[in-house]
């Protein structure tokens, strides 16, 4: 599985990382959802955070965005301690966030969508006017780059598949000069072309330099895209490993707390 | 590059390709640009002889769509942003009565009553938005609550006040007042005269008007409309801010996440169909010289049939000011058109209904279509 890998993957380990998490807990009232989390992210890499439901992976990612503060721990974004107040701060810092259902407007354009909130202005007699024509034709050519091909930048987001709707976001943000990307289960709804056109767009988006964050629970996923892999458990982190260095059954164990994970694939015949 | 374009959706075989006239059909107005086709159609069949097409019926029927469009312009942008407002009839009557109670009962000078009322009824439409954003309830049960709010005042204020429900006297103290011409006034009475007195419109044969036009000029009213229709669309589809309202009403979070300020959005369309609403009042007391306690009764329906025809989705995200005119003017042509054509006049619910059905199950197919949407 890892070596027949269609993807080629960066040395990113010799890069500085963008952006370095230390101990990060995170308290709410008398539930400790965060004890102690590290990770750490480089240009051009894609880390795999994996976990079961409910081991922290949305809190901790949340906690990246800029959604929550920790509790306790340190962030250092490119060498500088971070402090994010609210999601509007790490959004500009650069860190981007491709929610699943929560990215694209169906029934508005893929030009419009594109530029949501971002829109490109052109001054006719003193008044903004909406830049059109360069928003198509800007979104015609980041649609290409991805390998979509799009009837016009006029088709509705509607028309697209949910694979197609996840690399639009993606393109779009990493467009809008992100430079941490994180995906929050960005294969888990979708049929099996689709996953592997969006594991193409991680990979294509990783070689221009961008660090992605890819949160999974699908093992299979990971290990096709993933340079390191980080698998939380009840909060804490059961350690990262590189690519190559671990078997899929392996991290399902780990993601799965060890013991009765092993049993249970044992009676089924390891097809979980 | 249109090479490469070329290459790539040479690609993708299972990119069907849609012929250029199936492409300019697929709009969302052109279930109210059917509609328009079919009742001009109709009524130049059946009542092209009752004078519903010389200069006078046109001016008829081109001032009660201009009424409808006014606040149809309103209703279909709040209706893009996501969000209802069923205020709009009773803020009708409100903004009239205030302009009445300030210019008639408390003898402020027109203009100064007129801007007060403005700035009175947009600020309501803010509450209104307001509290929808902040309490997240459904706009359908806040301005729900205002039109009955809002009703009961117009009929409290005059009763108390002057003891009766209509107030008048208001053309004697507007005359020559700079911004009461702007809403009751005429334009073009030149032009008319000059259409009179070359023959080409109809005068008046005999009594004081003598050798007058019958037509004397565009009334400040359709002016409004014309100017409210074009801000409205390219507002809608030539600004950043445009995308902002498809966008609030397509999908508040994720616009929310993509940094477009939703809340803001949704406030300031409340604010603007306020404003359209009190513009159709000013004009209304204006023409009338009198204000009602029972004026713009059942006319958020109407604004909202208008827009609906015209093609805007009542979930919001989707939808064409221009449609929405073309659905004001079926609206008002049909209304008299009816009367015109000598038909019953309890048939025009009848035939609007057919037209709303109608037009709503094309723009429905049309959508699904644009949308994908099965």
């Amino acid at each position: 599985m890892t070596e027949d890998s269609k993807f080629h993957h960066g040395d990113a380990d010799q890069k500085e990382p963008i952006i370095r998490m230390v101990n990060i807990e995170k308290h709410f009232g008398s539930v400790i959802a965060l004890a102690g989390v590290s990770f750490d992210l480089r240009p051009g890499e894609c880390h795999c955070l994996l976990g079961d439901n409910g081991a922290g992976k949305s809190t901790f990612i949340k906690t990246m965005s800029g959604v929550h503060k920790p509790t306790a721990g340190e962030i250092f974004f490119e060498n500088r301690p971070m402090h994010f107040e609210d999601p509007r701060d790490a959004i500009s810092a650069g860190i981007a966030t491709v929610h699943q259902h929560l990215a694209m407007i169906p029934l508005m354009s893929v030009s419009r969508n594109f530029f949501m909130g971002n829109e490109p202005t052109r001054k006719v007699a003193g008044i903004n006017f909406f830049d059109k024509k360069q928003a198509d034709e800007i979104t015609m050519e980041e649609m290409r780059k991805m390998g979509i091909n799009l009837r016009g930048p006029d088709q509705a987001v509607g028309t697209l598949s949910g694979g197609e709707r996840q690399t639009v976001a993606i393109a779009r943000a990493v467009h809008f000069g992100a430079k941490i990307l994180i995906l929050d289960e960005p294969t888990s709804a979708l049929g099996v072309r689709q996953t592997s056109n969006v594991l193409a767009t991680i990979d294509k988006v990783r070689s221009q330099g961008v660090g992605v964050v890819f949160i999974s629970h699908n093992v299979r996923h990971a290990l096709a895209v993933g340079d390191r892999f980080t698998v939380l458990n009840r909060g804490k982190t059961l350690g990262t490993a590189k690519r190559g260095e671990i078997t899929p059954e392996e991290l399902q164990d780990l993601m799965a707390g060890g013991q009765e994970m092993a049993q249970l694939e044992g009676s089924l015949g390891g097809t979980v | 590059m249109a090479e490469s374009a070329q290459s790539t959706t040479g690609d993708d075989e299972r990119i069907k390709q849609i012929s250029p006239l199936r492409q300019a059909l697929i709009r969302p107005e052109l279930g109210g640009m059917v509609g328009t086709v079919a009742v001009f159609t109709f009524f130049l069949l059946f009542a092209f002889d009752s004078g519903m097409f010389n200069s006078q019926g046109v001016l008829n029927w081109s001032i009660v769509s201009a009424q409808f469009m006014i606040i149809a312009v309103g209703a279909c942008l709040l209706m893009i942003a996501g969000e209802f407002d069923l205020s709009v009839g009773s803020m009708i009557g409100f903004a009239g009565m205030m302009i009445a109670i300030f210019s008639v009962t408390m003898s402020w000078p027109v203009w100064m009553a007129i801007i007060v009322t403005f700035v009175l009824c947009v600020s309501i439409g803010a509450l209104n938005g307001f509290i929808v954003v902040r309490t997240g309830l459904p706009s359908f049960i806040v301005t729900l609550a205002f039109l009955f709010i809002l009703r009961g005042f117009t009929i409290f204020l005059p009763q108390t006040i002057e003891r009766k429900t209509i107030i008048g006297g208001i053309k004697d103290t507007a005359e020559g007042d700079w911004l009461a011409s702007v809403f009751g006034g005429k334009i073009g009475q030149g032009f008319f005269t000059w259409l009179g007195d070359a023959g080409i419109i109809a005068t008046f044969e005999r009594g004081t008007r003598e050798g007058q036009p019958v037509v004397d000029g565009i009334p400040m009213l359709i002016i409004w409309a014309i100017g409210l229709i074009i801000f409205g669309h390219v507002l809608l589809t030539k600004t950043k801010f445009g995308n902002w309202i498809f966008a609030a009403g397509g999908d508040a979070e994720a616009a929310r996440n993509s940094g477009v300020p939703v809340n803001k959005v949704k406030i300031l369309m409340f604010m603007f169909t306020a404003f359209c609403a009190t513009v159709f009042a000013t004009c209304q007391v204006m023409e009338f010289g009198s204000a009602g306690a029972d004026r713009g009764l059942l006319k958020e329906f109407e604004a909202i049939i208008a827009v609906v025809i015209g093609g805007a989705l009542l979930t919001g995200g989707y939808g064409s000011v221009l449609g929405a005119a073309l659905g004001a003017l079926i609206f008002g042509v049909v209304q008299q058109g009816l009367f015109f054509a000598g038909v019953e006049s309890s048939l025009f619910r009848v035939f609007l209904g057919v037209i709303l059905l109608g037009a709503v199950i094309l723009n429905t197919y049309i959508r699904r279509i644009i949308t994908g949407e099965r």
